[in-house]
This record gives structure tokens, C-alpha cells and sequence, in this order.
């Protein structure tokens, strides 16, 4: 048995009937790091040892009697921009290289009352901004399906060790579809949910009214479990809800009988790749015979939806990044004679191209005299992919897409073209513009045996409906008894 | 087609407190005018009548009682400032 190879609720159950400790558990998961992290280069920090003693210390106190959650003992990945008191917070950034942060994020404080073990943090693009991790300051990661291609991003780091089996989920965040097209190209699942569900109290901020933080998973039902976990209305961020609690892995029914699944039909026109838009199609046929009702429709959209995006994203961005200043925290320049230079220059020195790119298109949208042009209309715009998607959700249950109009590219091809790399998001950025709940699933390779992911978009706060089509097209596909990644370098 | 010049991209890093290097100013000059032009497309949508969506959810403002929390672990504030002096961080001199 590979113990890394397991899903999480495997684990939990051969955990709770002794078959494995959590020792065991972390000692697999180092080897495989040991052996695969050269090549993958997942993660920023890794914390082996740490995992390692809290591993033990979990062991003992359940051997003593002591009554600790289903999870506790087993491993998990966290994107380098979420807060972990006392453990390196980088936002794989030159200008957070040393930052410690003094407390814990929400969706943090919350694994660790389950007992889960940070076994490290995972890179990413610099302060999520990117499409291929590729931006990362410190490391490239790598596919594990293909090492010469992208990961994805910007939670590629996520993806990746998650694909990698080098952890057995991971948590990402997800601005414009940065859990969902990293899941795709790694053949993971990827669930962002509804804005609001989760808390960003601890996140480091990149867009605060598109940003939300989501499970990356080997399968849809241990999305579920950890949406469980770190779903909930929390005091320290007033953008999250106060609904009740559910249990989401009570949603996975296994059954569409009568779904209404709309399909817009502008998303498999042109620019998508032949090879993505006829596995769609076959996931679509499998749907249909599983009894779900489909229906194309237009949804005439992604342009204006992505193009959108980049204004309010950047916008945001420009203020949120204000704060990086190089005195309370951040990289400081040696490089100055006042005040101002300090600033100007720790700024200059921290932060890579592709952040300073976004904040200067972000302080040029909100300046005077391109204000209207740019931000206000985009805010408008905002409203009108809102209205076309609450016209869809009168008609459907669920939306379906391809997550990518691509499989995974090479490395370098994309890195000096920033606009085209924004186009890879064409798929994803409509759903959080709506702040709707969208997850991404494997659904076949294509001839270079590179995953291809379907995305499933719900109305808000319908993540039940969305995990459990999900989980039904898993169950009947068996994506994961197919196909395995094989670190190829073609 | 956004006609960006030199020096409104200049005032613009200003803004931003980032300094651009005269290599560099070319290649943020078209990046920025080529984005642009890509996001003019937003200028084409029919919005007549629509509101603007301000944040992502209706709670405009949320209140909550304006009490005192002791953040007890001072060191963990300053310890990622790189200069401090007696438990505050320190800037260069500011009025001469």
C-alpha cells in the first residue's frame, strides 16, 4: 500500500481502526518528498521535522485515551499566502522573503483544531498573481504530469503537491480561478467557494472582493470535508456570512437524476483547444446518461467578464499592496537618504515585474480622467455578469465549462506575454466577478496524457449541488484509477 | 487604442511609489497600452441603467462594539521590522 497515495477519507479510516498512526502517516509523506520535491518544487517552507514531533505527540495523546477529532494526525498543505503564526509567510515575494506573521489565519486556527499537521507552506505565483507559478520569486514549480510544463496558478504550488501525492490536500485561493485552472492542469479537484463561506482573515490580501480561499483535493468528497472545516461565518472578516453550518459531505448523493444542466455555449467556441472541448463534450454525454437534463444556452460574457477583471483585480491590488512600505514589515531597501526613498525604493526592490505591472495598471485605472473609462465601468459591467448569471440560475441548477481552454503549457512560453497569460483565466474570472461557487474536476486526458478539467459553476451558496454533480461524474468516471501522473519530462 | 505616454506612465509609478528604470520603460509602456486596449472591450457591454457593484455582497456596513483587545504578543508585532527601538518601529528622520 501507498500510504500517500490515499484520499483523506481513506486515511481517516484506516487511522481510526488502527491500521495506521499518524507517525507512519508523515514518515510516508517525507520520503515521497523526499524523493519527488527535487523535481516538483512545490513548496517554499517545508516543516518535516516540526510535522514529524507533532505526529508523535498526536499518536500518544490518542493512545492515552484522549478523545481528538477524526482528522487529527493527518498531513496538509498551505498556500504561502496564508497566515501561519511563527512559520515563514512569503506570498513567494521577495518583499515578504522574511515575514513572520505574529498571528494565525482564521481557516488556519481552524485546521489546527482538528489536529491536522502543516507538513508545509506551497508556492505560488508572487502575491497570487499569475496563471503558471512561473512568477514565483523564489522557484518554478513543476507538473508532475509533464516536469517541462507550468503547474498552473497561482495556487500552482497547491496543485502540484497535491498531484504529486507530496501532501494529501492542500489549501489554496482562488482571485480569478487560481484553485481551479492549477487543479485542471494537475488533474486535482479545485473548489473556490461562495464569496463570503469562508473567512480571508489571515489571507494576505491581493483583490479583497474576489479573493477566497478553497480546498485542493485528490477527490470531490475530501473537498467536502475540508470546505467542513474551514467553511463559517467569522467576526474578524465582516465580507463573511453567518449561515448555518452544514455538513457537505452529506451531499454527495451519487445521483443527477433531473438535474438542469446549462452549458454556454460561448465557452466551447473559439480559442478552445480541440482536444479540451471533445473530452467536455464525451463528460457531457456521461451526464446526460446518468439522467441529468442539458441545454445549451449563451452566456455572452467571458470577454467583457475577464477583461472586467483585470480592472477591478489591479484596482484593488493597487491599494491593497500600499501597505508594503518596509517599515513594519516587508524588505527594506539599504538605499535611501528620506523617508519617501525608503518607500519608493523598498517598493521597487520587493516586488517582482509582474506585481508592479498590476499595480501600476491598477493606479491607472483608479486615477483621475481614466477613473470613468476604466473602474466605474467595470463595476458596471460587474452587474451585468451578476444579472446573466442569476438569469441562468432560473433556468439551471449548475453550469458546466471546460476550467481551462487548455491543457498545461511549457514552461517560459507564456512568462514574457502577460496578456495572454491573462487569457488563460477566461474561463474562471466570470465566477468570481458574480461571487458564485465553481469547482474544477479531472475529466480525461488528452494524446500527451495531460489532465483536462471540467468546471462546475452553482448559484451562491449552493456548494451541496455543485459537489454533489461533481461527485457524481467522479463515481461513474473513476478519473483517478485511469490516469496517474508520471514526472515525465517530454 | 490607449495612448499611454512616457511620461503619464512615469507620474503613474509615482503614484504607486515605484521607480521604473529607463530599460524597463519601454516594456511597461506597451505592456500597459496592450492590456488596455484588451480591457477597453468593457466599453462595448450595454450597462445603461446599472448600478456599479460595489464589494461582493450586500452587508455595506457591518457593526460590532468598539471594545479593547490586548494583543498580548508585542515581540511577534516588531520582530519582522527591520529597525526598532524600545518597542517601536523606527523611520528615518521626517522633519529636519
Amino acid at each position: 500500500m501507498d500510504i500517500t497515495d490515499l484520499t483523506v477519507h481513506e486515511l481517516m479510516k484506516k487511522m481510526s481502526n488502527k491500521e495506521l498512526s499518524s507517525e507512519e502517516v508523515i514518515k510516508a509523506y517525507i520520503d515521497r518528498i523526499d524523493e519527488k520535491e527535487k523535481d516538483v518544487k512545490a513548496f517554499v517552507t517545508t516543516l518535516c521535522d516540526e510535522a514529524l514531533n507533532t505526529a508523535r505527540e498526536i499518536d500518544k495523546k490518542k493512545n492515552n485515551g484522549e478523545k481528538l477529532s477524526n482528522l487529527a494526525g493527518i498531513p496538509i498543505g498551505i498556500k504561502d499566502n496564508i497566515c501561519t503564526k511563527g512559520i515563514k509567510t512569503t506570498c513567494s515575494s521577495k518583499m515578504l522573503e522574511d515575514f513572520i506573521s505574529p498571528y494565525d489565519a482564521t481557516v488556519v486556527e481552524k485546521l489546527n483544531n482538528e489536529n491536522l499537521i502543516d507538513l508545509g507552506k506551497l508556492n505560488m505565483d508572487e502575491f497570487a498573481m499569475g496563471a503558471s507559478t512561473e512568477y514565483s520569486y523564489f522557484k518554478k514549480t513543476s507538473n508532475p504530469w509533464n516536469l517541462n510544463t507550468v503547474p498552473g496558478g497561482s495556487s500552482g504550488g497547491s496543485a502540484a503537491a497535491v498531484a504529486a501525492n507530496l501532501v494529501p490536500w492542500a489549501l489554496g485561493s482562488d482571485t480569478g480561478g487560481s484553485i481551479r485552472q492549477p487543479a485542471a492542469f494537475c488533474g486535482v479537484v479545485g473548489l473556490k467557494p461562495t464569496y463570503g463561506l469562508v473567512s480571508r482573515y489571515g489571507l494576505v490580501a491581493f483583490a479583497s472582493s474576489l479573493d477566497q480561499i478553497g480546498p485542493i483535493t485528490k477527490d470531490v468528497e475530501d473537498a467536502a470535508i475540508l470546505l467542513n472545516i474551514i467553511a463559517g461565518h467569522d467576526e474578524k472578516d465582516t465580507t463573511s456570512y453567518d449561515i448555518p453550518k452544514k455538513d457537505y459531505t452529506k451531499a454527495l448523493k451519487n445521483d443527477v437524476k433531473g438535474l438542469k444542466i446549462g452549458i454556454p455555449k460561448e465557452y466551447f467556441g473559439e480559442g478552445i483547444n480541440k482536444e479540451v472541448k471533445k473530452k467536455l463534450e464525451e463528460s457531457i454525454e456521461i451526464y446526460k446518461k446518468l439522467g441529468a437534463e442539458v441545454e445549451e444556452f449563451s452566456l455572452d460574457i467571458a470577454d467583457y467578464a475577464l477583461a472586467t477583471y483585470y480592472i477591478i483585480a489591479c484596482a484593488e491590488a493597487s491599494s491593497n499592496l500600499g501597505r508594503f512600505d518596509g517599515i513594519r514589515y516587508g524588505h527594506r531597501t539599504e538605499n535611501y537618504t528620506n523617508l519617501r526613498e525608503l518607500f519608493r525604493n523598498s517598493r521597487s526592490e520587493g516586488f517582482g515585474p509582474e506585481v508592479k505591472r498590476r499595480i501600476i495598471l491598477g493606479t491607472y485605472v483608479l486615477s483621475s480622467g481614466y477613473y470613468d473609462a476604466y473602474y466605474k465601468k467595470a463595476q458596471q459591467v460587474r452587474t451585468l455578469v451578476k444579472k446573466e448569471f442569476d438569469k441562468a440560475f432560473e433556468k439551471y441548477d449548475i453550469l458546466l465549462t471546460p476550467t481551462s481552454p487548455n491543457v498545461a503549457f511549457e514552461i517560459g512560453t507564456k512568462s514574457n506575454n502577460p496578456l495572454e497569460m491573462y487569457l488563460a483565466d477566461i474561463c474562471t474570472v466570470s465566477v468570481n466577478i458574480a461571487g458564485l461557487p465553481g469547482i474544477s474536476i479531472p475529466c480525461g486526458v488528452n494524446s500527451d496524457n495531460m489532465p483536462i478539467g471540467m468546471q462546475l459553476i452553482g448559484n451562491k451558496f449552493e456548494e451541496e449541488k455543485i459537489l454533489n454533480v461533481a461527485y457524481t461524474f467522479e463515481q461513474e468516471y473513476k478519473f483517478r484509477e485511469k490516469y496517474k501522473p508520471n514526472f515525465s519530462k517530454k | 487604442m490607449a495612448d499611454v505616454s512616457k511620461e503619464e506612465l512615469l507620474h503613474i509609478a509615482k503614484l504607486a511609489d515605484l521607480n521604473i528604470k529607463e530599460d524597463e520603460l519601454d516594456n511597461y509602456l506597451s505592456n500597459l497600452q496592450d492590456i488596455l486596449n484588451f480591457a477597453n472591450i468593457v466599453n462595448n457591454a450595454n450597462t445603461e441603467g446599472l448600478e456599479e457593484t460595489i464589494g461582493e455582497n450586500d452587508k455595506y456596513n457591518v457593526f460590532r462594539k468598539d471594545e479593547v483587545k490586548i494583543f498580548e504578543d508585542n515581540k511577534a508585532l516588531l520582530q519582522n521590522a527591520k529597525e526598532q527601538e524600545r518597542n517601536m518601529f523606527k523611520i528615518p528622520k521626517v522633519i529636519n
